[in-house]
C-alpha cells in the first residue's frame, strides 16, 4: 500500500511541472515586452536593460523556465510590483480564510447532500425524491454570486443576522464571520452531493450483495448503510473532490460579494492591478491546491476500496 | 437517387425535435419555450428594448420598477429592464461562439492523439488529464489574469475551458471508430490520411461532440456571467448579466433590483438549457457525462 502511494506521489510530479510550464508559457505570451509593461511607456533605456536583468529576462529561456519551476517549487514568488510586500506572506496571511470557507462548505455540502440522496434513493420517484430532483436542477442553475447577493441582502443587511463584510479575528467570530459565505457555497454542492449519491445509492441497492443482505433478514437501514451506502462511497469521493475543488473556484466571487480576505480576492485584486508577482502567485498556489486535492483523492481510493490495493 | 441520399439525414432530425416535445413533459416544453425567448428577445435587443441601455440619466437615479422601467433604475439612471435585454444577447453570443470554438480544437487535439496515437498521444493525453483537473470557472479565472479583458479574450477564456472536455470525448470516439473495418478499408485502398480523417473519422464521431457542446452552452453562459461578475469578462458599461450583478453588488443600498432580474434572469436560461440537454441527452442517449 505504500508502495502505490508512492506511485500516486511520483505521478504529481509531472502534472505539477507541465502545470507550471503552461503557467510560464501563458505569461511569456503576454502582448508587449514585460519590462514595459511593468515599468511603463517612459521607462528609460537603462532602466529597463536594468529591470531585465534584475528578471533575467536576458537569461536563455531554459534558464528562466529553470529558474521559473526553482522559485515556483520553493514557494518564492517574488514581491508585489505596489505594496512591496513578499508575495508568499501575501498568500500566507489570506490563504486560511480560503481553506475555511472551503471546508465549511463543503462540509455542510456533506452533511445536508448525504442524506438528501439516500432519501431520494430510497424513496425513488415518490415525493422526496422529485423535491431533490427539483432541488439539484435549481442548485445547478442558481449562480453562486447569485445566491451569495440574495442572501446578503435578505440576512445580513435586512435582517442583520450576519456581519456584512470582512472575516473576523477570534475562533468565534470567524466562524461567526464564514457562516452566511459557506451556505452560500453549500446550497450548490447540496445539490451536487446529493444527485451524486442518489445515483451511487440506485446503482448499488440493485446489486446482489444487497439483495442477500435483505433476503438473510438484515433490516432495512442497516442494509442501506452497511452494504449500499459503503459501497457508494467510492463515486461519493470522486464527488467530494470534484466538490472540493468547484468550491475553491466558488470561493473567488463569494470572497468578493462578502468583502472576505482570501486567495480569490488576492488575485481578483492583484489582476485589476496588473500586478504580475501577485497574478503569478495566486495562479500557481491555485494551480498547487488543484493537483494535492486530486492527489489525495486518489490515495483517498486506495484507503477506501480494498480492491484497487490489489489491481495496481 | 443522390436527392434521396441528400434528404435522408434530415428524417430522424425532425423526428427527434418531435419526440423531444411530444413526450408527456411539461418540464420539457417549459425549458423549450424559455430558451426560445431568450434566443428571440437576444436577437431582437435593440428594438425591443424600450430604452437606450447605455443612456445615462442623473434625473432618474435608482427609481423602483414603475410602467416607464420596468425594473426600475440604476446607480446611474439607466434602465435595467433594457440592459437585461442587451446581456441576452452578450450571453448568447459567448453561448454560442465559446463551445463552438472549443469544439473544433478540442476535436483537432483529440483526433489527433486517438488516431495517430504513440507520442502525439502522450502529449495530448496528459494535458487534457492535467487541465481536466482543474475546474472550468478556475482554469478560465486562471487565463483571465493573464491574459485579461477584451471580447475576443473572453472567448478565448471560456473556450479553452472547455477544451480538455471535447478532446477527451473525440479521443475516445476516434478510438472506437478505428476499430471500424472501413477505416482498415479507406487504408487498403491507399486513401491519404487526410482524407480518411475528414470523410471517415469526423462525420462518425460527430453526433457525440454536437450534444456536448449543446449541454455546454448553459456551461458558457454561466461562465462569461461568472467571469463578468468577477471584473474579467465583459467590461462595462456593456451590458452583461454577471456585470450587471456586479454593478448591482455596488449599488446594494440603492435598488436591489438590477441583482434580482439579472439574477434570475441567469437562473431561468441556464436551467432551461439544462433541462433540454438532459431531455436531448436521455433521447440520442451517447454514452456521455
Amino acid at each position: 500500500m505504500l508502495r502505490m502511494f508512492g506511485a500516486r506521489l511520483l505521478d504529481a510530479v509531472p502534472t505539477v511541472l507541465l502545470v507550471l510550464t503552461l503557467v510560464f508559457i501563458a505569461l511569456r505570451l503576454l502582448p508587449g515586452d514585460p519590462a514595459l509593461v511593468v515599468l511603463g511607456d517612459y521607462a528609460t533605456q537603462e532602466q529597463l536593460v536594468l529591470f531585465r536583468a534584475q528578471m533575467g529576462l536576458d537569461q536563455p529561456l531554459w534558464w528562466q523556465w529553470f529558474a521559473f519551476i526553482r522559485d515556483m517549487v520553493t514557494l518564492d514568488f517574488g514581491e508585489s510590483m505596489i505594496s512591496r510586500q513578499p508575495v508568499g506572506a501575501l498568500i500566507a496571511e489570506n490563504l486560511p480564510y480560503t481553506i475555511e470557507l472551503t471546508l465549511a462548505a463543503t462540509g455542510i455540502g456533506l452533511i445536508l447532500g448525504i442524506p438528501m440522496g439516500v432519501l431520494a434513493a430510497v424513496h425513488r420517484n415518490r415525493w422526496p425524491d422529485r423535491g431533490a430532483r427539483v432541488f439539484s436542477l435549481v442548485g445547478y442553475a442558481v449562480p453562486d454570486f447569485y445566491l451569495g447577493a440574495l442572501l446578503l441582502i435578505v440576512f445580513a443587511l435586512n435582517l442583520g443576522w450576519f456581519p456584512i463584510n470582512g472575516g473576523g479575528v477570534a475562533f468565534w467570530d470567524r466562524m461567526y464571520h464564514v457562516a452566511l459565505p459557506a451556505i452560500t457555497l453549500a446550497m450548490v454542492k447540496t445539490a451536487f452531493i446529493g444527485r451524486l449519491t442518489r445515483a451511487a445509492l440506485l446503482e448499488t441497492l440493485s446489486r446482489d450483495y444487497v439483495r442477500t443482505a435483505r433476503a438473510k433478514g438484515g433490516r432495512e437501514p442497516r442494509v442501506i448503510a452497511r452494504h449500499a451506502l459503503r459501497n457508494a462511497l467510492l463515486p461519493i469521493t470522486t464527488g467530494l473532490g470534484l466538490s472540493l475543488l468547484a468550491t475553491l473556484s466558488g470561493s473567488v466571487a463569494i470572497e468578493l460579494i462578502f468583502n472576505r480576505p482570501g486567495i480569490g480576492e488576492v488575485l481578483i485584486s492583484a489582476i485589476a492591478k496588473r500586478d504580475y508577482p501577485v497574478i503569478q502567485g495566486g495562479v500557481v498556489v491555485f494551480a498547487f491546491f488543484v493537483v494535492a486535492i486530486n492527489l489525495i483523492i486518489d490515495l483517498a481510493y486506495i484507503l477506501i476500496d480494498p480492491r484497487l490495493r490489489v489491481q495496481a | 437517387m443522390s436527392a434521396s441520399i441528400d434528404l435522408a439525414p434530415e428524417a430522424p432530425r425532425i423526428s427527434v425535435l418531435r419526440r423531444l416535445f411530444a413526450r408527456e413533459s411539461p418540464a420539457t416544453r417549459i425549458a423549450g419555450a424559455i430558451v426560445l425567448g431568450f434566443i428571440t428577445v437576444a436577437l431582437l435587443a435593440p428594438w425591443i428594448a424600450p430604452h437606450d441601455p447605455l443612456a445615462q440619466s442623473y434625473l432618474r437615479i435608482n427609481t423602483y420598477p414603475s410602467a416607464e422601467h420596468w425594473l426600475g433604475t440604476d446607480q446611474f439612471g439607466r434602465d435595467v429592464f433594457s440592459r437585461l435585454l442587451h446581456g441576452a444577447r452578450t450571453s448568447l453570443i459567448f453561448g454560442l461562439l465559446s463551445p463552438a470554438i472549443a469544439a473544433v480544437i478540442g476535436t483537432a487535439l483529440g483526433v489527433a492523439a486517438g488516431y495517430f496515437g504513440g507520442l502525439v498521444d502522450r502529449v495530448v493525453s496528459r494535458l487534457i488529464d492535467t487541465l481536466l483537473a482543474f475546474p472550468e470557472l478556475l482554469l478560465a479565472i486562471m487565463v483571465a489574469a493573464v491574459l485579461g479583458g477584451g471580447f475576443w479574450n473572453v472567448v478565448m477564456v471560456i473556450s479553452v475551458a472547455f477544451v480538455p472536455g471535447f478532446a477527451r470525448v473525440a479521443r475516445a470516439s476516434t478510438l472506437a471508430v478505428k476499430q471500424e473495418p472501413y477505416i482498415e478499408a479507406a487504408v487498403a485502398v491507399g486513401l491519404g490520411t487526410p482524407k480518411i480523417i475528414a470523410r471517415h473519422v469526423l462525420p462518425n464521431i460527430a453526433a457525440p461532440i454536437v450534444v456536448l457542446a449543446t449541454l455546454w452552452v448553459a456551461s458558457a453562459i454561466r461562465l462569461e456571467a461568472s467571469l463578468s461578475f468577477l471584473g474579467l469578462g465583459t467590461q462595462p458599461p456593456h451590458p452583461s448579466w454577471g456585470n450587471i450583478i456586479r454593478d448591482g453588488l455596488g449599488n446594494i443600498f440603492g435598488s436591489p433590483w438590477p441583482i434580482i432580474g439579472a439574477g434570475f434572469a441567469i437562473t431561468a436560461v441556464v436551467l432551461a438549457f439544462n433541462v433540454l440537454g438532459d431531455a436531448l441527452r436521455d433521447l440520442l442517449d451517447p454514452d456521455i457525462t
